[in-house]
């Protein structure tokens, strides 16, 4: 996938700047967590997770299922206690200073947060009631694409619908500081891209976005800073940019009809010596990371004649989040 | 449209106020509650005071001065009770009151709302109930301790059994939630000396009247057949509000 550098000179992550920025005693990150640790009975779900999310940015928190993403978020929205470990949202603790906190961010929740009956847009209202400013509803429905559904029960939405109404719920009350977990999980792509726009006019409005996600491209596309987690805890952070750069910047994926034999990555990395990495994803596929010149490819169609292997398919990419989740985790991302 | 930051609560009387408004609205889209709270006493009334004909039941006061106090304490219980536990549960399991804890609305306010819409609730059903009852010939005892009596069994008879409904929502799944609620209701309305005075029930009558139902049911006839004020049974609804309210306190979980 194709890095464009262009949304990275836009933005200064670390300048408190915009309204959402004043008066909050200077700090610059909107979200700090330090050494959070949670578990669920012997199951561990955070394992000393630290991180910051500067203000004005869209960062995401990406991960594969179970990685402890949404058990994170809940702790920043206040829904969880720490059970080890430091979280700061806003400059505040979301359990004892909950009340402060609540009306300075907006929740997306993965699923539901509306009553079966209710109607689209009085679900909409009734939670703009409950807050001093909240943004036009008719604009915000139209915004969404929510105008055609607007007195559809909540339990006749479609799944995407639903999505938009939640996301709508969490900005309808102008926040600083908006939670979104997997907020376009079940939608087309059209209602991706609405939901993307939005996110991303929610942050040139000086509104900081943190949003989970395991859609390697929904972060690449999006985020200014991505935190990488996986067994809660925290294995790469940066920006797509910076994560994707690294020193080879060109990956080689071989993929082979038969299942290769367990020594066959170390046997490849020891032909195409220092300055490559190789990485099997699973038994038929191996990912080499390095300088993808002729003579990386000659050496790599040398050692499958050498070795009896059959190329299934042999292709060149940029470097994406998903390879450099693999290389770190010796796992694929694809949930 | 500008999505810059103004972030800030809504006052707490105007959450409340709004939050009552929609549970009240949901309340009453809502057929079964609607059955449940006006249908089913109202059939009751109307057999009751047949059955009493037929049979040649005879009670020291009219049919349908001895059934209407009973019947209005039986629509106290069918909202604050069974509507509240069922439609609970539901906010449980759809994810509202977590969507809602997110939300500026602190807790007591969604309890002020929730009560808020019960009470909307119990004054409709009250007019409609009443009338139908007032066109049957009922004339209740009217006397200041009497109304204040049946007033106050009213408002704890709702607090009691909220706070149980509230219990029942917090301690099982939302399907099990609308089975018991309903079930309760029922085994009350036979057998919990709600509509029927405690006395009918021979010797496990003055048992019945320890529970939540039969201290309803007995206090409103004590405030609208007797005119008297209902010390008993309010003190054993204000026990079952705080024995419901402490156990629901500790047990209840919002998601």
């Amino acid at each position: 996938m194709q890095v464009s550098s262009a949304r990275f000179d836009t933005r200064d992550t670390g300048d408190p700047g915009g309204p959402g920025g004043a008066g909050d005693g200077g700090i610059d990150d909107a979200v700090v967590v330090e050494d959070l640790r949670m578990a669920y009975g012997d199951k561990v779900a955070v394992d000393g997770l630290s991180l910051t999310v500067a203000r004005g940015s869209i960062t995401a928190v990406l991960g594969p299922n179970g990685a402890g993403k949404t058990t994170t978020l809940e702790t920043c929205e206040g829904y969880r206690k720490p059970q080890g470990g430091r979280v700061r949202v806003l400059g505040l603790d979301p359990v004892s200073q909950r009340r402060d906190l609540l009306p300075r961010i907006g929740v997306m929740l993965q699923t539901g947060g509306a009553w079966s009956g209710v109607r689209a847009v009085e679900m909409l209202q009734h939670i703009a009631a409950l807050h001093a400013h909240p943004l036009s509803v008719p604009m915000l429905v139209e915004r969404l694409g929510l105008d055609s559904c607007g007195r559809t029960p909540y339990r006749r939405l479609s799944g995407g619908q639903q999505q938009r109404l939640s996301l709508a719920m969490a900005v309808v009350g102008r926040p600083q500081l908006v939670f979104v977990d997997e907020p376009t999980a079940g939608m087309d792509p059209a209602a991706r891209r609405t939901t993307w726009d939005l996110l991303r006019e929610l942050r040139s409005d000086g509104v900081t976005i943190v949003l989970t996600t395991h859609h390697m491209d929904e972060a690449e596309n999006l985020a200014d800073q991505v935190h990488v987690i996986d067994h809660g805890r925290l294995i790469a952070s940066g920006s797509p940019f910076e994560l994707t750069r690294g020193t080879g910047s060109t990956t080689i994926r071989l993929v082979v009809t038969e299942p290769f034999p367990p020594a066959a990555p170390a046997s490849l990395q020891a032909s195409l010596g220092e300055g490559t990495e190789v990485q099997a994803v699973n038994r038929h596929s191996l990912l080499i990371t390095g300088p993808a010149d002729a003579g990386t490819l000659a050496t790599v169609s040398t050692w499958c004649q050498e070795n009896g292997v059959l190329p299934e398919s042999l292709s060149l990419g940029q470097r994406t989040l998903e390879d450099v989740f693999l290389q770190i985790t010796g796992r694929e991302l694809a949930v | 449209m500008t999505f810059t930051p103004l972030p800030g609560a809504a006052p707490l009387p105007r959450m409340v106020l709004a939050q009552a408004r929609m549970e009240t609205r949901l309340l009453l889209r809502n057929g079964e509650q609607l059955l449940l709270a006006v249908v089913i006493p109202l059939i009751v009334l109307v057999a009751g005071i047949a059955g009493a004909k037929h049979f040649d039941l005879t009670f020291s006061h009219s049919p349908v001065d001895t059934l209407t106090p009973g019947i209005l304490a039986l629509a106290i219980m069918s909202t604050s009770f069974t509507s509240l536990a069922i439609s609970t549960g539901f906010e449980r399991r759809y994810g509202v009151l977590k969507r809602l804890g997110s939300s500026p609305l602190p807790r007591a306010g969604l309890l002020g709302g929730k009560v808020g819409a019960l009470l909307v609730v119990e004054g409709l059903q009250f007019v409609v109930i009443g009338g139908v009852a007032l066109l049957l010939g009922w004339s209740p005892a009217l006397s200041p301790a009497g109304l204040a009596g049946a007033l106050m069994c009213a408002l704890l008879g709702t607090a009691a059994f909220a706070s149980l409904g509230l219990l029942l929502a917090g301690a099982l799944r939302a399907e099990a939630t609308l089975a018991a609620a309903n079930l309760v209701y029922l085994l009350l309305l036979a057998g919990g000396a709600v509509v029927f005075p405690a006395s009918s029930y021979g010797s496990v009558g003055s048992l019945l009247t320890w529970l939540p139902s039969g201290a309803l049911g007995s206090g409103m006839r004590t405030a609208l057949i007797g005119a008297a004020f209902p010390g008993t049974s309010l003190l054993v609804l204000a026990g079952w509000t705080v024995v419901g309210t402490v156990l629901t306190a500790r047990t209840f979980t919002w998601e």
